[in-house]
C-alpha cells in the first residue's frame, strides 16, 4: 500500500527515518458529485496505492452493483460510507481521507457540494489550510463555485487550487480554461485569499493529476499532487503572538504547578513574560514541561504544560498570553456566524458559546444583516436559518479573550450550543471586540433592592403565569394581585396583550418576535423586582427556552413559574376571544396549540387548572403558596 | 524560519489535546484498552498528556475470555508498570450461558461479550465518556464519525444526527445519562501507529512479531490455537508455523499472517509491501454490506 519507494523494499530503516521528517497538509475539497469530486480523491488515493487489494475487491464488486460508471471502476464508491448514502449516490456528511506520498501526509475533508450542506462544507473548511475547489470546465464558474469560494474564504482559508476537471470532454481546450481562469479571479477579487493555483485535469483520466499530461502541453504548472506537496501554508500561527488557552491544571503534588493545553500561536521560550488575560496578573516561564524532557522551546500547535515562577491563580478556560502583545479581552464582539441547525438562531435567546477553553452563556444581541453565501449580497433579516451566514453582535455574560479571526485564525473562533439540547447549533468568527462593553458600567445604588422591599414588608419576586390562550392566566392573575393588594402588598401586573400595545408594539408573532418580546417583558420585570414590587407577568410563553431566560434575568427563588394547566380542549371550547376558531380555520398563523407548540412546564413552582376548580379557588391556592415561599413575609434583608 | 511539526508530532499534539479536553469536561472518563497496538499508542499518550501527573482516568478491559492468553499478561503487566487503575469487566451473564465463538458463532458471540458486555459496564461504572482507539482509515463507516462521538442513554450512535465538529473545540454537553465516545488517534493511519510505535519504542504485544506458533487452517484464515477449549475438526492437526497477527481479538475470531517480520522496521516493511488491508483479519466485516455501521449504530465501539 502507501506510496511507491524502492528504499521500503532496499533500505527500511533509511525509509523510516526519511518518513519523520514528512510534514502534515489538511485540504478540503469543494464540488458536487457531478463535478467529478469523488473520482479525484479517489484517484489520489489510488495512485498513491492507498488501495487495498481486498477493498478494491470490494470496490469491484459494487461498481458492478452500484457503480455509474457502466461497470468500469467507480472511484467515488470508495468514498460514500453510509449505507443510506450509497443507495441514494450522494454524500451528505463530512468524511476525513487519509493519503500520504514521500513528502507529505494528506488529511482530506470531502465534504459534499448541495446548498443545503454549507454546515458540512464549514466543518470541513475549518481545520484545512487549502482548498481544491473543482470546476466541471464544460460548466464553468456556477453559482456552487462562488458559494464554496465564500464559504471558505469565510473560514479563513488562504490558499486556493481552481481544480478544471473534464478537460477530456472540451478536447482539452486551453481557450475554455483561461476564460474560466479569468472569470474565477475576477470573482475572487472579492476574497481573501492570498494564493489561486488554476490546474487544467481530468480526474477519471488521470490527466495532471500526478503526472503532467501530454493532452495540455499549452499548461507548464504543476500537476494536482506536485502542488498539494509543495504549497506552503502560512507560517503565520508561529509567527503571531504566544496564546496559551488553558486546558487543564495539572497538579500531581503540592511542589509541581503546571498549566496544560496547546499553544494556538506563537511561540515560548522559559523567561518569557506572560500575562493572564482576565485577572491581567504577569509571571514569568518557568519551564516548559513535556513527558520527552523540559523544552528549550515550543511552538504553535505544540500541546506543552507551563511552569510559572510566581504562584498565580490560573484555571482552565484562562488564556495565557505574551503580556507585550495581550488579546482583545471583551464581552461584547461583532461576529460572523453560520447557522448550522434546523432551530433557527434567534436573537435574545441564551446560547453557550465555547472558545478555544472559554465558555460563556451569550446572545446575539444584533443581527446586522445576512449574506446570501451564493451572491455576497447583504440581506436584512431577524434570525439565522439552517446554512445562512449572518453578521451580529454578541453579547456574553462574561469578557472572552480572542483576536479577530482575520488577524489570528487560530483565536477568536467560537461554536454556539444551544443550552436546552446541547446540540451544536452555529458556529462563528470574531471580527472585532465592541468596546462600548468596557464603558457601560452597571450603576451600584446605595439603596437596593432588599432595602425597598423590606419597606414594603415583601419580598420581591416575578408571578410568571404560563398556559395556553384561554387558560385563564390573566383572570387568576388579576384575582391574585387583588387579594394581595388587599393584604396591603405592592403588585403590579405586566399583561402580554397590554405590553404589545406599546413597549413590544413593533413585535410581531414570529418565533424571532416572541423571543425579542419575552425578552424585553422579562427585563422589565427585572426592574420591578429591583424595585422591590412583587411583579405579575401574564404571558403564554410557550418555549421552555424563553421561559427559562426570564427566569435566568434574576436571583434564585425570585422566579416564580406559574403554570395554569387547563387542557386544550377547555380553552378552545371556551374560546372567549374567538382566537381558536380563526386558528382552526386557517386566519391566523402560529397559533399555540393549534400550529405552534406549546412547551408544558416541568417544574413550575405553582400548578394550577382552571378546568376543575374556580378562578377563586386557583387564585387562594397561589396566594397560599406565596405564603409559604416567604414572598409576602417580612424579610430581613442584609442592607 | 523554523520547520513546522512534523506529521507525527502534528498528531500527537492533537490527540493529547482531545485527551485533556475530554478528562476536563467530564465527570467519569475512562479510557479503553484493547490490549492492541492502537490501545497502546492511546495509552502512551495519555501517559504524555497528564505528565508529570498519571492519567485521571482508569483503563477498562472489556474481556470476552476468549482473548489470547499473551494479550492478558501484557494488559496485566503494563496496568501494574505505569500505575494505572485497571477494571477488567466480564459480561457475567454471557460465561453463565456459556456463549463463545466455537458454540454461538462470531455474530452473537461479538454481541453478548464484546457490545453487550461494554454498555453493561458503562452503565455500572457511570462512565460519561469513554476513550476509544478508532482510527477513520480504519473502514468507510469510520470516515465520517466525529472525535467527540455523542450516545444515547441507550448508547446507541446515529449518523444522521452527529454534532458538527469545528477546529478543535469540541462540544462536550450532555443530558444525564448520555455519553460520548471519544476518539483521539481518529486522524492517524495504520502506517503512522506503526511509525509512532517505532519512533517512540512503545511495548506492543508480542504476537505482532512473528514466531512459530500452532495454527490450523480454517475457512481461508490461520486461526491459533491459543488453549484446549478449541475443538479441532476432523482430520485438523495444528501446525508449527511462522506467523503474525496484524491486528488483535478474540483467537479464535482473529487470522493469522504468514510472515518472517520479527522486528517493528521488518512489521513495517511488510505491511507497505502487502496488498490486504488489516481489517480483512477480522470475521466481523465480512457479514454482510454496511456490517460496521450497524454494528456501531448498535453500540460496537
Amino acid at each position: 500500500m502507501s506510496h511507491k519507494s524502492d528504499l521500503i523494499a532496499e533500505d527500511i530503516l533509511g525509509y523510516l527515518k526519511a518518513q519523520e521528517e514528512k510534514s502534515l497538509l489538511r485540504f478540503i475539497t469543494c464540488g458536487s458529485v457531478d463535478d467529478g469530486k469523488s473520482t479525484l480523491i479517489g484517484r489520489l488515493l489510488w495512485d498513491s496505492k492507498l488501495i487495498f487489494e481486498d477493498q478494491l475487491a470490494a470496490l469491484e464488486s459494487d461498481s458492478r452493483k452500484v457503480g455509474t460508471q457502466g461497470g468500469e471502476i467507480d472511484f467515488a464508491l470508495l468514498l460514500d460510507g453510509l449505507q443510506a448514502e450509497r443507495e441514494q449516490g450522494i454524500t451528505i456528511d463530512v468524511a476525513y481521507r487519509f493519503f500520504s506520498t514521500d513528502k507529505r501526509k494528506f488529511i482530506v475533508a470531502d465534504t459534499p457540494g448541495h446548498e443545503q450542506y454549507t454546515r458540512n462544507m464549514a466543518t470541513g473548511a475549518s481545520t484545512a489550510d487549502v482548498a481544491v475547489i473543482l470546476i466541471d470546465a464544460r460548466k464553468g464558474i456556477l453559482t456552487q463555485t462562488r458559494r464554496h469560494s465564500f464559504i471558505t474564504s469565510l473560514l479563513g482559508i488562504k490558499h486556493v487550487v481552481l481544480a478544471v476537471n473534464k478537460m477530456d470532454l472540451i478536447d482539452y481546450d486551453q481557450s475554455k480554461f483561461d476564460q474560466i481562469v479569468a472569470e474565477y479571479h475576477e470573482f475572487a477579487s472579492q476574497l481573501n485569499y492570498s494564493s489561486i493555483t488554476a490546474i487544467p485535469l481530468s480526474a477519471l483520466r488521470g490527466d495532471n493529476m500526478i503526472a503532467p499530461s501530454a493532452n495540455t502541453p499549452w499548461y507548464s504548472g504543476p500537476t494536482l499532487l506536485a502542488h498539494l506537496e509543495d504549497v506552503q501554508v502560512e507560517q503565520d500561527a508561529i509567527e503571531k503572538p504566544f496564546r496559551l488557552p488553558v486546558q487543564w491544571v495539572n497538579r500531581p503534588n503540592l511542589d509541581f504547578r503546571g498549566f496544560s493545553g496547546t499553544i494556538s500561536s506563537g511561540r515560548v521560550k522559559p523567561g518569557d513574560e506572560i500575562v493572564v488575560t482576565a485577572s491581567g496578573q504577569t509571571s514569568k516561564v518557568k519551564d516548559i514541561v513535556t513527558f520527552d524532557g523540559n523544552l528549550e522551546e515550543a511552538i504553535a500547535g505544540q500541546a506543552i504544560t507551563l511552569t510559572l515562577e510566581d504562584e498565580i491563580d490560573i484555571s482552565r478556560g484562562d488564556v495565557l498570553a505574551e503580556a507585550k502583545a495581550k488579546p482583545d479581552f471583551a464581552d461584547q464582539f461583532e461576529a460572523r456566524i453560520i447557522w448550522m441547525h434546523e432551530d433557527h438562531l434567534l436573537p435574545g435567546r441564551p446560547y453557550l458559546i465555547k472558545m478555544g477553553t472559554q465558555v460563556a452563556n451569550a446572545q446575539i444581541s444584533d443581527l446586522k444583516y445576512k449574506v446570501n453565501v451564493n451572491t455576497l449580497e447583504h440581506v436584512a433579516g431577524k434570525t439565522l436559518e439552517l446554512n445562512e451566514v449572518g453578521i451580529a453582535n454578541i453579547s456574553a455574560d462574561k469578557a472572552l479573550a480572542f483576536d479577530p479571526y482575520d488577524e489570528n485564525r487560530h483565536s477568536g473562533r467560537f461554536i454556539i450550543i444551544d443550552r436546552y439540547t446541547n446540540a451544536t447549533v452555529g458556529a462563528g468568527m470574531v471580527n472585532h471586540s465592541l468596546r462600548r462593553a468596557t464603558n457601560i458600567k452597571w450603576q451600584e445604588m446605595d439603596i437596593n433592592k432588599g432595602a425597598r422591599a423590606y419597606q414594603k414588608g415583601q419580598k420581591s419576586a416575578i408571578l410568571w403565569f404560563t398556559g395556553l390562550s384561554g387558560a385563564g392566566k390573566s383572570t387568576v392573575a388579576n384575582l391574585v394581585e387583588k387579594k394581595l393588594h388587599a393584604m396591603g402588598k405592592h403588585t403590579y401586573t405586566l399583561d402580554g396583550d397590554n405590553v404589545r400595545h406599546g413597549l413590544n408594539k413593533d413585535l410581531g408573532f414570529t418565533d424571532a418576535d416572541r423571543v425579542e418580546n419575552i425578552r424585553r417583558v422579562g427585563e422589565t420585570a427585572k426592574l420591578f423586582v429591583d424595585a422591590g414590587v412583587i411583579t405579575l407577568v401574564s404571558f403564554i410563553s410557550p418555549f421552555k427556552s424563553e421561559r427559562q431566560l426570564a427566569r435566568s434575568l434574576v436571583e434564585e427563588g425570585e422566579f416564580i413559574e406559574v403554570f395554569i394547566d387547563t387542557p386544550l380542549e377547555v380553552c378552545e371550547q371556551r374560546d372567549v376571544k374567538g382566537l381558536y376558531k380563526k386558528a382552526r380555520a386557517g386566519e391566523i398563523a402560529n397559533f399555540t396549540g393549534i400550529d405552534s407548540p406549546y412547551e408544558r412546564p416541568e417544574n413550575a413552582e405553582i400548578v394550577v387548572s382552571t378546568a376543575d376548580q374556580s378562578a377563586e379557588q386557583a387564585a387562594e391556592i397561589i396566594v397560599a403558596k406565596l405564603e409559604e415561599f416567604g414572598v409576602l413575609g417580612a424579610w430581613f434583608p442584609e442592607i | 524560519m523554523q520547520p513546522n511539526l512534523t506529521h507525527l508530532r502534528q498528531l500527537e499534539a492533537e490527540s493529547i489535546h482531545i485527551i485533556r479536553e475530554v478528562a476536563a469536561a467530564f465527570e467519569r472518563p475512562v479510557m479503553l484498552y484493547s490490549i492492541g497496538k492502537d490501545s497502546s499508542v492511546l495509552l502512551h499518550l495519555a501517559r504524555k498528556a497528564f505528565y508529570p501527573a498519571p492519567p485521571p482516568f482508569p483503563l477498562m478491559h472489556v474481556d470476552t475470555t476468549w482473548k489470547f492468553r499473551e494479550m492478558i499478561e501484557f494488559r496485566d503487566r503494563v496496568a501494574a508498570e505505569y500505575g494505572f487503575d485497571l477494571i477488567v469487566h466480564i459480561n457475567e451473564e454471557g460465561v453463565k450461558q456459556g456463549i463463545g465463538p466455537f458454540t454461538h458463532g462470531s455474530s452473537l458471540h461479538t454481541d453478548v461479550m464484546k457490545t453487550e458486555s461494554l454498555k453493561q459496564a458503562l452503565n455500572k461504572y457511570k462512565f460519561d465518556a469513554a476513550f476509544g482507539g478508532a482510527r477513520r482509515d480504519e473502514e468507510k463507516a469510520r470516515a465520517k464519525e466525529r472525535v467527540f462521538s455523542f450516545r444515547t442513554e441507550t448508547h446507541r450512535w446515529d449518523p444522521k444526527n452527529q454534532r458538527p465538529e469545528l477546529w478543535d473545540i469540541y462540544n462536550a454537553r450532555i443530558n444525564k445519562g448520555e455519553s460520548i465516545r471519544a476518539f483521539p488517534i481518529s486522524n492517524w493511519t495504520e502506517l503512522d501507529i506503526w511509525q509512532y510505535i517505532y519512533l517512540e519504542q512503545i511495548p506492543i504485544v508480542p504476537l505482532y512479531y512473528s514466531a512459530k506458533r500452532p495454527v490450523v487452517e480454517r475457512d481461508g484464515m490461520l486461526i491459533m490455537v491459543d488453549d484446549d477449549r478449541m475443538p479441532l475438526n476432523p482430520g485438523e492437526t495444528p501446525e508449527m508455523k511462522s506467523v503474525r497477527f496484524r491486528t488483535l481479538g478474540c483467537y479464535p475470531l482473529t487470522g493469522a499472517v504468514e510472515s518472517e517480520a520479527a522486528t517493528l522496521p521488518e512489521i513495517i516493511q511488510e505491511m507497505l509491501l502487502t496488498r490486504s488491508s488489516e481489517r480483512q483479519g477480522r470475521m466481523i466485516d465480512h457479514d454482510q454490506a454496511g456490517s460496521m455501521e450497524k454494528k456501531k449504530q448498535e453500540g460496537y465501539f
